[in-house]
């Protein structure tokens, strides 16, 4: 079965700067994939370039079976690839239920209401506040918020840059429940970037490291945990 | 527990008054005027009395409501508003002219005379305020209800500018000063759609009313096509001039987008000064067609086998027919603006354009195409200006480049980032404080700027954010929460 999403020898530049040298990376239908890496490894950047911004300038992206590599964010978003980008991104003037709204935008076909119950029952907090403003909620609440409204028009594909990224430990364990919550009930396929190695490693089905641009390490997630340069460098050493 | 009323309340508007008293008396009471060539020294002490006696009860006024006080200060209010009310009919009625009449020396100018009425009027708000809320502690308030109290404002505002022209102490120049503010709403409502809602802060807004008075005029004299032909035609004109200048600003915001679209307006009126074969320069173009009641003319003898306006009804001719009959063009046409900006936030461009304000890389990883939905607002935004413009045309009957200036397009910007950038009441009411206060007070020469000046400082210190900043929703409670 051909995977479905297929990133292959994408080099990514920032000007003269060479950020991705060569990547490959699958995600399989049903997979919850990580991808780890310390600052400025290029893990963000590589998310991004799933999304066309910046394009690759080398390389191939497929997804569904369609070379995406050339395709504009928004169409790609309109192909069924749901991204919440680094630092959640609401609209903070604009209300719960509104910011849910702009995430039916890349597919014509939402049935939106059933979309906000289903939010609102992975995340209750945000049904009560609906008609609150994306800019008084909590960051914890902002990025319930943001994934929700990923969530909206039922992609095939989630990317996540970050989802623990300034959040509480409790409320980071919340969001990677819901994470697994969202891939078993509705088989959403998810392709997640942390930094918090741990949390992500155990939630996924496979993993990647990525170093100075290039997949170093790829396994299940139980191999990457038990791997001692991963421990090394990732984990603090404590070895779990 | 309130404070105790009378006695502080008096000190301290007897002491307010007493400061102004000092201040006012070489400013108003004392008049000096030369006669022939010698200077003489005249005396204005009712005006300086009723400044002063004004100046006792506001102050009066405003403490007591500032302290939570609701019945007193709202009577005083309202008998400020009345009082001031009725001089200003005196005023205008022309009966202040009989200045044999004893009760002469009391009625106050037109200027105290309206500070009074709109002093009186803010206590009352403020006052009611209070009483909505409860004569309650004047800290720890529950918020007032913002969607009633401006769905009422609004409807208010509509209702008074729907019969103003009815009203028997309406004169030609108060018409001619509502037609002007109306056509201020207007743009500020068709800029409120690019600034306030898509966010992208256009200073050559004034640029697309240039081409739709333009359009409008050129079409009439060249072809001598009627205004309900023209309208749509220079509101189209003007949109596809919208397009033009987006296209080359897609990927530019803030400041750079303020620069390029302020070099735009520059632009179009240097071309229309310049192009002297098309637009005729600086001499601009005369001898605009003027707006017909439905094809049947405002004249007093119509041409030859055609009716006009009054004998089609059978009434007397009069020429302020046509004042009126422009005064409920232009509110015709600004409240389709405002209707189809209300609407069209509920759907989903317009929901995009307030994304787009609020975050452009989010809008675009959820699906949004910037490029489409900048153009749009640029082209919608654009459309309403020069349906503006067509109607300036017609009701000048000349255009020429300077009115195009690029402190239109500043008013424009102020009245819409004073309004509140996206409220639509906060626009008119900023439009009637910005251009209506000033072309009314025309009498107070440099002053006007002064105290234009003055309110733009205060508001911007009391409301950094704009006159209105409350937000509606556009979409409330729906869907109804899961039921467990």
């Amino acid at each position: 079965m051909t995977p479905l999403l297929k990133v292959s020898g994408v080099r990514t530049f920032y000007g003269a700067i060479e950020a991705l040298r060569g990547v490959d990376i699958e995600v399989a239908e049903g997979e919850i994939v990580t991808l780890i890496g310390s600052n400025g490894a290029g893990k963000s950047t590589l998310l991004m370039t799933i999304c066309g911004n910046p394009q690759a300038r080398a390389g191939e992206i497929r997804f569904a079976d369609r070379d995406i590599t050339r395709f504009r964010t928004w169409d790609i978003v309109r192909l069924g690839i749901a991204q919440t980008p680094e630092g959640r991104r609401i609209f903070p003037r604009m209300t719960v239920l509104e910011n849910l709204q702009m995430g039916a935008v890349a597919n014509p076909d939402t049935d939106f209401d059933d979309g906000v119950r289903r939010a609102f029952e992975l995340f209750p907090v945000l049904g009560q506040r609906r008609n609150q403003s994306g800019g008084t909620l909590s960051g914890g609440e902002q990025q319930m918020l943001a994934i929700a409204r990923a969530l909206i028009s039922r992609p095939k594909l989630l990317l996540l840059d970050e989802p623990s990224l300034g959040l509480a430990p409790r409320l980071a364990r919340q969001i990677f429940a819901v994470l697994r919550e969202i891939n078993r009930s509705s088989g959403t396929t998810i392709f997640l970037v942390e930094q918090n190695a741990y949390h992500a490693l155990r939630l996924c089905h496979r993993g990647y490291v990525l170093a100075n641009g290039m997949v170093t390490l790829e396994g299940t997630g139980k191999e990457l945990l038990q791997n001692p340069a991963v421990q090394a460098a990732y984990l603090g050493g404590t070895g779990q | 527990m309130r404070p105790p009323f009378a006695a502080p309340l008096l000190r301290d508007a007897v002491l307010v008054a007493g400061i102004a008293g000092v201040l006012a008396f070489p400013f108003v009471g004392l008049l000096l005027t030369t006669q022939g060539t010698a200077p003489t020294l005249s005396t204005r002490f009712p005006e300086f009395a009723g400044a002063v006696v004004l100046i006792f009860f506001g102050r009066l006024g405003i403490s007591a409501a500032r302290r939570g006080h609701s019945l007193f200060p709202i009577v005083l209010g309202v008998a400020m508003a009345t009082v001031g009310a009725f001089s200003l009919l005196f005023e205008t009625a022309g009966m202040a002219a009989d200045s044999a009449a004893p009760w002469h020396a009391f009625v106050p100018g037109t200027f105290l005379a309206t500070v009074a009425s709109a002093g009186g009027v803010a206590i009352v708000v403020v006052a009611g305020r209070n009483y909505l809320l409860g004569d309650s502690e004047p800290v720890a308030r529950k918020p007032l209800p913002m969607k009633q109290l401006l769905l009422w404002t609004g409807v208010a505002l509509a209702g008074v500018a729907i019969v103003l022209p009815l009203l028997p102490a309406v004169d030609r120049r108060l018409i001619d000063v509502a037609t002007l503010v109306l056509t201020y709403v207007m743009l500020g409502w068709g800029l409120n759609i690019v600034v306030g809602l898509a966010g992208l802060l256009d200073l050559g807004y004034v640029a697309f009313y240039a081409v739709g008075a333009y359009s409008y005029a050129l079409l009439s004299v060249t072809f001598g096509w009627s205004f309900w032909v023209c309208l749509p035609l220079a509101g189209a004109l003007a949109a596809l001039f919208g397009i033009l200048l987006g296209f080359p600003v897609l990927r530019l915001r803030g400041d750079y987008l303020a620069i390029v679209t302020l070099g735009f307006g520059e632009m179009i009126r240097i071309i229309l000064l310049n192009w002297y074969d098309f637009t005729n320069g600086p001499d601009g173009i005369s001898n605009i067609g003027r707006p017909s009641f439905f094809g049947f003319q405002f004249a007093s003898k119509p041409a030859e086998g055609t009716e006009s306006f009054h004998t089609l009804f059978g009434i007397a001719y009069d020429p302020v027919h046509r004042l009126i009959f422009l005064y409920y063009l232009i509110l015709a046409l600004a409240l389709l603006t405002n209707a189809f900006t209300l609407r069209i936030r509920r759907l989903p461009v317009g929901r995009a354009w307030e994304a787009l304000r609020e975050d452009e890389i989010a809008c675009r990883s959820l699906g949004v195409n910037p490029r489409n939905t900048k153009l749009s607002a640029f082209a919608i935004g654009a459309m309403f200006a020069g349906f503006a413009g067509s109607f300036f045309a017609t009701r000048q009957g000349f255009v020429s480049p300077e009115s195009f200036t690029f402190i239109e397009s500043a008013i424009l910007v102020a009245i819409v980032v004073l309004g509140g950038m996206g409220s639509q009441i906060g626009v008119a009411v900023a439009a009637i404080i910005l251009v209506g206060l000033p072309e009314y007070f025309r009498e107070l020469q440099e002053y006007r700027m002064l105290a234009f000046g003055m309110g733009m400082v205060l508001i911007m210190l009391w409301r950094p954010g704009g006159l209105l900043t409350h937000r509606e929703p556009t979409i409330r409670t729906r869907p109804q929460p899961a039921s467990p």
